[in-house]
């Protein structure tokens, strides 16, 4: 039986997280840490960053040091019609530290759902990922976006696809004043900037959202939305899974929904995800595709309570001290529901709350 | 409590005035002693001054909620924040400057001095011109008069040092002002607050 003080944050995730992923019907997916080079040179656009931890392989082969676990899991499906297939994942990926500049070992736990996936499908990833957030803390916010829908609001203010891939880095950032310029340079009207700006700036509560939208959108632009959202009202946790269109990822490969989890008390998302299609049809699939992926090494960040001492007793002994008596000490002492270290003298930084000295000669 | 990082210097008592219109006062502020940090209890507000060019850091890990900043910090250090106002103070341009009889004809590799390596790259890979950076962390101006570089980008007020310098500006390529900006999560958990706060000093403006 594991004590579940033991554990980690990331640790006591990962537990709760196997169980509530299996519930849905996914299965765990096991990789090997290399993957051929070939593949993320092919796909390096998907990739947070394209420096990789390459070798060569035994047979001459070069090989990588997984930075992602998607690429994978979408390489090792097939395109079975009608199907799905739902997999979970625990693993470590190598990337480039934003901060040091080096390589950094992470830890992602996350989902991936391919196929002949529909609203339902949706529906059960942006919930799982709520619910994921919801392990971490009670104190989350999902923020869901639909890329295709802003893509389409860009594409009918402005065709020019320099206009879209600009104006989306703005919206990333919530910056209406630069947008507002972007568009002045683009010579769009007045008008249709301002309703860009509405349509844009509109983030939070789901149903405010979509009444705001209701105004500039048509009604068959919003209908995968609208249904996503009734859906989700039935959640317990509902209120928390906001629409917010600054969640924002690679324009070549995500076209549907997108979301974005944040944990209170850890200062960058720790959860992303959305559907990306296009990364499957770049990689030849004809089905479709959704995910997230949890930041596990973020959740460091989350305070614990420090413990305020190592240990409960320090147990002392010398070269005289029969072997038998200090083992018997320990055992009767771990039975009792203490912790205890044995050692031969007092180390200088334990902190320990009792000692038992078992020496026969202490002042030796 | 919302934390707020303001930018030490001028531009920091320029923008925490307008904080102060807006209904967001901390008069300890004013005080005059070493303090760098300053809470007002009341209405829920947490000031520190910061070196400028820290305060994206200070947003971006969440040690600040809020912060402002220059646009030319932002693009310099990219931080993933949300920047949701333009705060139309401290207004300057960066400038490419180089001595008033240098011209650049292209035909050899461009030589440019700066604070803002990032921002200059960006803009020479904008035009397709080929330079070579030189890093220089102040007193920039001196580098294209003792030989080091044939330009510089900098931002630039009122022109008057490049003047005294015998330089003159060559293109001016960036309008820069003092945005505010907010840290991602933080946004989502103190939302109200900072929607107040930024209504508040967009409808000052």
């Amino acid at each position: 039986m594991i004590e579940e003080k033991l554990l980690k944050n990331e640790e006591k995730a990962i537990f709760n997280l196997r169980s509530l992923y299996r519930k849905y019907g996914y299965s765990p997916f096991k990789m090997s840490k290399f993957e051929e080079y070939d593949l993320y040179i092919r796909n390096k656009d998907f990739l947070v960053s394209d420096r990789i931890i390459t070798f060569n392989d035994t047979n001459g082969k070069l090989m990588a040091l997984k930075p992602d676990v998607t690429l994978s899991i979408i390489k090792n499906s097939d395109d079975t019609p009608n199907e799905k297939k739902k997999v979970f994942y625990n693993e470590n990926v190598y990337r480039v530290s934003k901060n040091t500049h080096r390589f950094k070992e992470i830890m992602q736990a996350g989902l991936e759902c391919i196929g002949d996936l529909d609203l339902y499908d949706v529906f059960e990833v942006i919930r799982l990922a709520a619910e994921t957030l919801e392990q971490i803390s009670e104190n989350f916010v999902l923020n869901v976006s639909h890329f295709g829908l802003l893509q389409k609001i860009l594409g009918d203010i402005c065709p020019d696809a320099g206009f879209s891939e600009k104006a989306i880095r703005y919206i990333e950032e919530k910056n209406i004043h630069d947008l507002s310029k972007l568009c002045a340079d683009y010579g769009i009207e007045e008008q249709k900037a301002q309703t860009l700006a509405t349509i844009i700036s509109a983030s939070g509560e789901r149903k405010k959202v979509l009444s705001n939208l209701e105004n500039n959108c048509s009604e068959s632009d919003l209908s995968e939305l609208r249904s996503v959202s009734k859906m989700l009202d039935a959640l317990p946790f509902s209120d928390k899974i906001l629409f917010d269109f600054s969640v924002v990822n690679n324009m070549n490969y995500y076209s549907g929904f997108v979301f974005r989890g944040f944990v209170d008390g850890i200062c960058d998302g720790v959860l992303a995800g959305g559907q990306y299609d296009r990364m499957m049809k770049k990689m030849g699939r004809k089905s479709g595709a959704i995910g997230f992926a949890l930041y596990l090494d973020l959740l460091e960040q989350l305070r614990t309570e420090n413990a305020e001492y190592d240990v409960d007793v320090l147990l002392v002994y010398d070269s005289e001290t029969d072997c038998k008596t200090v083992a018997e000490k320990v055992e009767q002492l771990i039975e009792s529901g203490k912790t205890v270290s044995a050692q031969k003298c007092i180390p200088e930084k334990l902190r320990y709350k009792e000692a038992i000295d078992l020496r026969r000669n202490p002042d030796a | 409590m919302l934390n707020v990082a303001l930018p030490k210097g001028r531009l920091g008592e320029k923008v925490y005035s307008m904080f102060e219109a807006a209904g967001f006062e901390c008069p300890s502020i004013k005080e005059n002693n070493r303090k760098l940090i300053f809470e007002n209890e009341e209405k829920q507000v947490r000031y520190f001054w910061v070196k400028p060019s820290d305060v994206p850091i200070y947003v971006e890990r969440g040690a600040a909620d809020i912060g402002v900043a220059g646009k030319d910090i932002l693009l310099e250090c990219e931080p993933n924040i949300y920047e949701l106002v333009d705060l139309g103070v401290g207004k300057c341009n960066m400038v490419v400057a180089g001595p008033k009889d240098f011209t650049d004809d292209g035909t050899r590799t461009l030589r440019v001095a700066t604070k803002f390596t990032n921002i200059a790259s960006n803009y020479y890979d904008s035009i397709g011109r080929d330079i070579d950076i030189i890093k220089l962390n102040g007193s920039i101006e001196i580098a294209p008069i003792l030989g080091l570089s044939d330009v510089i980008v900098d931002i630039v007020e009122t022109g008057t040092t490049l003047r005294e310098n015998n330089l003159e500006v060559k293109t001016k390529f960036l309008a820069i002002s003092a945005r505010l900006i907010a840290n991602k999560s933080a946004y989502n958990f103190k939302r109200e607050q900072i929607e107040r706060i930024v209504s508040s000093i967009s409808s000052k403006m």
